[in-house]
């Protein structure tokens, strides 16, 4: 199933300047994977060298943070909206 | 900036005090001129007087609001309780994004200092901010 991908300005390079974007999946894992294969640049900024979650990324299914639903395993469906935000932080 | 995004900015630093208060600007960025007209609270999910973490759940609000205004997100601010409105080695180490704005309120003397800059490639650039 398909569905829609909104990236934060600092990520859009890696898609052609697109703010959103479709990609296929289940959950957010092998959204995560069908993304990255469209638009590879975008790997190092998404996952981690062993497939995690990058930690300077928040990821949001909807309204809520995937951290508390299962992280790359949380269940996708047709309507719904990924939003990828830079982690802010400092000191 | 406008008036009203340096006194929410500055009032909301004044509140959030002990500890750091942060948040996001929106407006546009014409490449030349940018101009903050929103400026976005959030909760300091660190609540640390020497560190901050803009709250996630605060980020995503302020972008689908500035995205309804038809503004972007340009850039961050957060206040240092005690030591000068400058970049800290922690602020550059994870700046997020070189095309933003990063202000800074100190609130180490009587009269709050406020100033921005840009934070590209590790090197700290200072520029001028005109109220308006």
């Amino acid at each position: 199933m398909s569905v829609a991908v909104r990236l934060p300005a600092i990520l859009r390079p890696a898609t052609g300047g697109e703010a959103t974007v479709h990609a296929d999946g289940a959950t957010v894992g092998e959204v995560f994977d069908d993304l990255i294969g469209r638009h590879p640049g975008l790997k190092d900024q998404l996952l981690t060298s062993d497939g995690g979650l990058h930690r300077h990324l928040n990821v949001f299914l909807n309204d809520d943070d995937i951290r508390y639903m299962g992280k790359l395993e949380a269940k996708v469906g047709e309507t719904d909206t990924i939003t990828l935000m830079p982690a802010v932080a400092g000191g | 900036m406008t008036r009203a995004v340096h006194a929410e900015m500055v009032a909301a630093c004044l509140a959030g005090y002990p500890l750091e208060a942060c948040g996001l600007l929106g407006g546009v960025d014409d490449g030349a001129v940018s101009r903050a007209t929103a400026c976005y609270q959030a909760a300091n999910a660190a609540a640390s007087s020497r560190v901050y973490t803009v709250e996630p759940r605060d980020m995503l609000r302020a972008d689908r609001a500035a995205e309804d205004s038809g503004l972007s997100l340009i850039g961050v601010w957060h206040s240092h309780t005690h030591t000068d409105a400058y970049p800290s080695p922690t602020d550059v180490g994870q700046a997020p994004d070189p095309e933003w704005w990063y202000v800074l309120v100190s609130l180490r003397d009587v009269e709050p200092v406020v100033r921005a800059y840009r934070i590209r490639d590790g090197a700290v650039e200072e520029r001028p901010i005109a109220v308006q």
